[in-house]
């Protein structure tokens, strides 16, 4: 029973995201990045002619990190702009009355909810995130070692900042829900160049910035492997780590699964905490 | 104040009997070995930072019953309904509905509810709002079920268009429909003809009417007390989030009245007159009120009796106090006078 109403408001988020005019937005500024990309990269080729195949490598990491940020960032203010106004929206324009007076419980619309956005956020960072490798594929030839994990630890990204995005809209209006996900979104990978930017000039405070921060919310921690699996491995033996600390689109380590564990904990957590939110609330 | 009947041993559509001083009154549950009230609940309380909203709200619906629930603005009366459904916490209090505690949300599986803030997926279709229903219920009803369930609220060529092209007339329309669609027991409509058309509001009235002689218990918010006065069983009011007055239609309006036009009243009319109920005069017009037992000959006995001693009579009309008067007179004395 429970299994099935999670089902169907899952699928009833999907079709909400897929009828809504974020998904064409979405569409078409992804569509833009491609277009960008493509032409990018291509002039990479043409330009930069004269490079060693190690040298066009390096760019082409550095440049695929690039674009795959500004994916990020786009499915980043898709999820936090959906799932604002799928809990809170519902709240207050009172659609959530005649579905809530059905006999369902609040955590399973929620858990239903959440799946619907996740394999919305999932689609599409595996859609549009594949159709940007195969660009850089074809355009310069490069292609990542660890495509299917860094793809994984974006899709996993977008379901930790969308999980904020439902909490905050337990609370507050969806537009401030929305708000607030992409501004600590930012300000956590803002955060975490401060913190990289500390370890390789030494100071442990500024490093301690950029810790504290990718605990807090692991945004910028998955999204710091997702960097390290679409980069050239063998830029590791041509700059030093620190080099690497210090850069925004480079990253020195692969994730560890302790971070990953708690990435997962985290998700639960907050959504535990939505659950209880949503459940105290007066409709 | 009148307890309100309680009918856990009525059967699905049979008319409510009278009040058990049980029950509802001492804050007791039905009686388990009868049949349960659509609605039972008792000592409900809310308060909304600081302000109380409910204070103590006590009453059931019986099944097959039709209830009304009045009351002017802010009496408390969405909120009430709000939390027989469980979308609001009540400080204090229990509900059953359908004889199960509310706070189990499988108690609501038979319940169809219409909101007084009625909006639904626009982004849907009028026949996937139904069958997204219908799922959530957990009431398999097929798809001709549905559609005729659109037809019964006037919707049957919209089926197929988003609901948000739809005008909000429309939308409460759809709102009946989906708290008809899963087969309820229990209906809730809270100001279901707020939107509606003078059609619209008799096609609703029609529609409770129907759902009556089906046997499906129905709870009605409305501000319309014509609507109310139309269909209803019983009438619970609300006053500043307490019940002030409760009971059914006639033991709310009690007496009837007879006005008469007279002349030429000698002592012995007078007599007469004061001897069939109480007697006001205006110049040539008398108001007797009725007492509320009364044989139905009283009327035609008094004008045999008049024109017997010589008066000359120019009019007679029978005349009740409206459920909209009584209304006024209850809430404007206040919570402490009870009706008859």
């Amino acid at each position: 029973m429970t299994v099935r109403l999670v089902l169907t408001v899952a699928a009833l988020t999907l079709r909400e995201a897929s009828r809504r005019r974020v998904l064409r937005s979405l569409a078409a500024l992804t569509v833009v990045l491609l277009a960008l990309s493509a032409w990018g990269f291509s002039r990479i080729n043409a330009e930069f002619s004269g490079l060693t195949s190690g040298e066009a490598r390096i760019v082409a990491s550095i440049v695929l990190n690039l674009v795959m940020f500004g994916l990020s960032l786009i499915s980043a203010l898709g999820t936090a702009f959906l799932a604002g106004p799928t809990l809170a929206g519902e709240v207050e324009s009172g659609i959530a009355l005649a579905v809530l007076a059905r006999p369902v419980r609040r955590h399973t619309v929620l858990l239903g909810k959440w799946l619907g956005l996740v394999t919305f956020a999932g689609g599409f960072v595996a859609i549009a995130g594949l159709a940007q490798l195969l660009i850089v594929r074809v355009t310069v030839g490069y292609w990542p070692p660890h495509p299917a994990v860094g793809l994984g630890l974006l899709v996993a990204q977008a379901m930790v900042l969308l999980t904020l995005g439902l909490l905050l809209s337990t609370a507050i209006s969806p537009m401030a829900s929305g708000v607030v996900a992409v501004g600590l979104f930012g300000a956590t990978w803002v955060a975490g160049v401060v913190g990289a930017a500390g370890e390789a000039f030494g100071y442990d405070s500024i490093a301690r910035v950029g810790t504290v921060s990718r605990v807090l919310l692991p945004t910028d921690g998955l999204w710091r492997g997702a960097m390290n699996a679409f980069q050239d491995p063998t830029l590791l033996l041509m700059f030093s780590t620190e080099g690497f600390e210090g850069h925004p689109f480079l990253s020195p380590a692969p994730i560890t699964p302790a971070y990953l564990g708690w990435a997962g904990l985290w998700v639960a957590l907050i959504l535990g905490l939505a659950g209880l939110a949503f459940q105290r609330r007066d409709i | 104040m009148t307890p309100p009947p309680t009918p856990p041993g009525a059967p699905v559509g049979a008319a409510p009997r009278e009040p058990a001083p049980s029950d509802v009154a001492n804050g007791l549950p039905p009686d388990a070995r009868a049949p349960a009230p659509a609605v039972w609940c008792s000592g409900l309380r809310k308060r909304y930072r600081g302000r109380t909203a409910v204070a103590g709200v006590s009453f059931t619906v019986g099944r097959g019953e039709v209830v009304g629930l009045l009351g002017p603005n802010g009496a408390g009366k969405t909120s009430v309904i709000k939390m027989l459904l469980g979308l609001v916490r009540p400080d204090a209090g229990e509900v059953l509905l359908l004889g199960q505690p509310a706070r189990d949300p499988r108690s609501r599986a038979r319940v169809g509810y219409l909101p007084e803030l009625f909006r639904y997926q626009p982004w849907l279709t009028a026949a996937e709002v139904l069958a997204l229903h219908t799922r959530l219920a957990g009431v398999p009803v097929p798809a001709k079920e549905r559609r005729e369930c659109l037809a019964m609220v006037g919707l049957a060529d919209r089926a197929g268009d988003r609901v948000g092209g739809f005008s909000k007339g429309m939308q409460q329309r759809l709102g009946l429909a989906v708290a008809l669609v899963a087969r309820p027991e229990l209906v809730i409509l809270d100001e279901p003809t707020s939107a509606l058309d003078p059609i619209g509001r008799a096609d609703v009235r029609d529609l409770v009417l129907s759902l009556k002689a089906r046997g499906v218990a129905v709870l009605l918010n409305s501000h319309l007390i014509g609507e109310v006065e139309r269909v209803c069983d019983r009438v619970v009011i609300l006053d500043k989030g307490r019940v002030v007055a409760s009971g059914t239609l006639p033991e709310l309006l009690g007496r009837r009245e007879v006005r008469l036009r007279l002349d030429g009243v000698n002592p012995q009319a007078e007599a007469r007159l004061a001897a069939a109920g109480e007697v006001t005069r205006d110049g040539d017009a008398f108001t007797i009120a009725l007492p509320t037992d009364h044989d139905i000959d009283i009327v035609p006995d008094l004008v045999a009796d008049l024109v017997r001693l010589g008066v000359r009579i120019h009019a007679v009309e029978p005349g009740r106090i409206s459920l909209e008067q009584r209304l006024l007179d209850i809430l404007r004395s206040g919570p402490n006078e009870e009706p008859a």
